[in-house]
């Protein structure tokens, strides 16, 4: 079996959760600027789902995330600096200014890509898992998708062959209440986990803002996985603090949710949940975390600004990618 | 040289890349039972690991391919009849013609997407389409369009070599034609039109399955005195514009003869990049021989009517000659 290098600490699985809040709010203060040449989809209040899931990877397990992608990428190991680049449209991006936030990806991390059409990572994840299981190296894959894509056929057909072909493949549904302007119950019927049952694919529902409970269920489909016993769905319930994309309040002419709901919810802040636990259970002293959230608005302050200037890419690039040049 | 039928051409090309690397995988709906009979074999030969059978589920099927790929097999999806790759449209046109640029080239995906297409079996409507126009219309995958057993063969093996997603688009109508082919390690580069037929008066750009008619016209047509050149594009994206233009230039008349419909058609861009680029030496207007822009009729009168035959292709020649003034 694969060791989890990235299995790490309590402290350190805090610190990442930190890392995506601070880098999404850079992106949204950085959206509201002006200085993001196109939309972004943050991640706000749905870090416990990344974190403890890629808490128990590989750089050679592979993942396939969604159009709100940030917190993927950073939590299977992307580059913040190179993340941010990449946002801004600049030749250091870790996609060379080519596909932008809803494209980041970095295959030596495993990462193919975040995927800007609802569901459509779900079927390259299911063909990564086919992949590990030919390469017979207890590999998996992963597919984050969210409650919208759950409405997406493919989802069924990527049950039926995970099931019959026993895949390594572990489907992480973030149910963060929205099908982009839709609350979810408008438009999806049923417990997306029970999706599941039909075609003998195990499946669990948890509290995806705590980050406990995603370690446990993700290690569970994991040593499932690299076990050769197949394929499981995870529904993470969690929620999407701000709004589909960045500015939409520019354009909606009505609302489709309300302020309470968004409050309430921020009580069930995943990361505040989990940094209470820590200090109610004397894992963190109770002084650590404003300084460590310091720190890490620090360091992501820093990886912003020392790309934001970077050239932008050259024109004669986008020869690069004609069919024939090498 | 040996003579085959072209689909046992296939049948041959499959097998000798399987054979030559082990990383080459077959998935499709019924490639074990093969309709067609290009599969035969090979899942005796190659085992179910390489060779799979997938439920009827073009949306995840193409998408494994394009994961598959990407972590690192050389994938050959079968999809059968054409018309399927519209059901299986999002993997090939959202994600496998675009995921080496967004990626910056991170991502190659070596995977050929192989299906017959065309009319002439009473397949009526939905099982008759030729659609490489939509295909081609991506840019970032080749369109292969092998005319007989010799470039079927050698296409195919050159594809499934390719780093880059491939459409393979064997002619319905002709699986069962006799062909030489050369002896060996017979391979035919991607981008590479081919002159079937030497002449002076008009060029015909015959595309797949209208070669066998273009040449029949020709014959007729030399009856009449008219010298035709005919040219096989072999892939009908990108075009290997050097040899079009070149026979344009000495005859300096164009017919092009193309099964698939008009309305956003591979003709009108050959059509175009001969107004473009050399429309001095046009000494008529270009016509185009095609299917109307109709779905393909059931009963064989319809369906006959409809499909580019012959005599379309000589009343082509004979009004172009008028229009010219000879």
């Amino acid at each position: 079996m694969i060791s989890n290098t990235r299995a790490a600490g309590s402290l350190d699985l805090l610190r990442m959760m930190l890392t995506i809040r601070k880098a999404e709010e850079r992106l949204a203060s950085d959206f509201k600027a002006g200085l993001l040449p196109g939309p972004v989809h943050l991640y706000i209040g749905q870090e416990a789902v990344a974190t403890g899931v890629c808490a128990g990877l590989d750089d050679r397990d592979w993942i396939t995330s969604t159009h709100r992608g940030h917190g993927h990428f950073l939590a299977k190991g992307g580059d913040p600096k190179a993340m941010f680049a990449e946002i801004y449209g600049r030749s250091t991006g870790i996609c060379g200014g080519f596909g932008g936030s809803m494209h980041v990806a970095d295959v030596s991390k495993g990462i193919l890509g975040a995927n800007g059409i609802v569901g459509g990572g779900i079927a390259l994840a299911t063909g990564a898992a086919l992949a590990t299981q030919l390469d017979g190296e207890n590999r998996v894959g992963v597919c984050f998708f969210g409650d919208g894509a759950a409405a997406q056929g493919v989802l069924g057909e990527a049950l039926n062959v995970a099931s019959l072909w026993k895949l390594p493949l572990i489907l992480v549904c973030e149910n963060n209440g929205f099908s982009e302007f839709s609350p979810s119950n408008n438009v999806i019927a049923g417990d997306i986990y029970r999706r599941a049952e039909p075609y003998g694919v195990p499946s669990v529902r948890i509290d995806g803002n705590d980050l406990d409970a995603v370690l446990d269920a993700s290690r569970t489909a994991l040593d499932r996985a690299r076990n050769g016993g197949g394929g499981t769905l995870i529904e993470a319930l969690t929620y999407r603090i701000h709004g589909h994309v960045e500015g939409e309040q520019a354009f909606l002419k009505t609302r489709y949710r309300e302020d309470d709901e968004i409050e309430r919810w921020r009580g069930e802040d995943p990361i505040e949940r989990y940094a209470r636990r820590l200090v109610d259970q004397g894992e963190m002293a109770s002084g650590k975390f404003a300084e460590m959230e310091e720190d890490i608005g620090r360091m992501i302050k820093d990886a912003a600004d020392c790309v934001a200037d970077d050239p932008y890419p050259e024109i004669g690039n986008l020869e690069r990618h004609r069919l024939g040049a090498e | 040289m040996m003579r085959k039928r072209m689909i046992h051409a296939i049948n041959d090309a499959l097998f000798e890349e399987m054979e030559r690397d082990e990383r080459v995988i077959l998935i499709g709906e019924d490639v074990g039972a093969s309709i067609f009979g290009d599969t035969r074999g090979l899942l005796d030969r190659f085992g179910p690991d390489r060779v799979r059978d997938t439920p009827i589920s073009e949306a995840v099927m193409s998408g494994m391919a394009v994961g598959a790929a990407a972590a690192g097999y050389r994938v050959v999806c079968h999809l059968m009849y054409a018309n399927f790759i519209y059901t299986a449209f999002d993997a090939i046109a959202n994600q496998a013609s675009r995921l080496r640029l967004m990626t910056n080239g991170q991502i190659r995906l070596p995977v050929v997407f192989m299906a017959a297409g065309g009319g002439g079996r009473s397949n009526a409507g939905q099982h008759s389409d030729y659609p490489h126009a939509p295909v081609a219309s991506l840019g970032g995958v080749y369109v292969a369009t092998p005319s007989c057993s010799a470039d079927a063969k050698g296409l195919l093996k050159t594809a499934i070599r390719t780093d880059d997603p491939v459409f393979f688009l064997q002619p319905t109508s002709r699986g069962g034609e006799m062909g030489d082919i050369p002896e060996g390690d017979h391979t035919v580069p991607l981008v590479s039109a081919h002159v079937a037929r030497q002449g002076d008066d008009v060029t015909i750009v015959a595309v797949g399955a209208m070669l066998r008619i273009a040449m029949r016209a020709a014959d007729a047509l030399a009856e009449e005195g008219v010298s035709v050149e005919i040219v096989d594009p072999r892939t009908s994206y990108p075009l290997d514009e050097d040899v079009i233009l070149a026979s344009v230039r000495k005859t300096g008349h164009l017919v092009v003869v193309d099964e698939a419909r008009a309305a956003g058609s591979v003709a009108n861009h050959i059509s175009a990049l001969v107004c473009e680029k050399a429309f001095s030496a046009l000494r008529a207007p270009i016509i185009p021989v095609t299917t109307p822009d109709l779905a393909v009729a059931y009963s064989p009168p319809l369906e006959k009517a409809m499909i580019p035959g012959p005599e379309d292709v000589v009343a082509a020649v004979q009004r172009l000659i008028k229009e010219t003034g000879q």
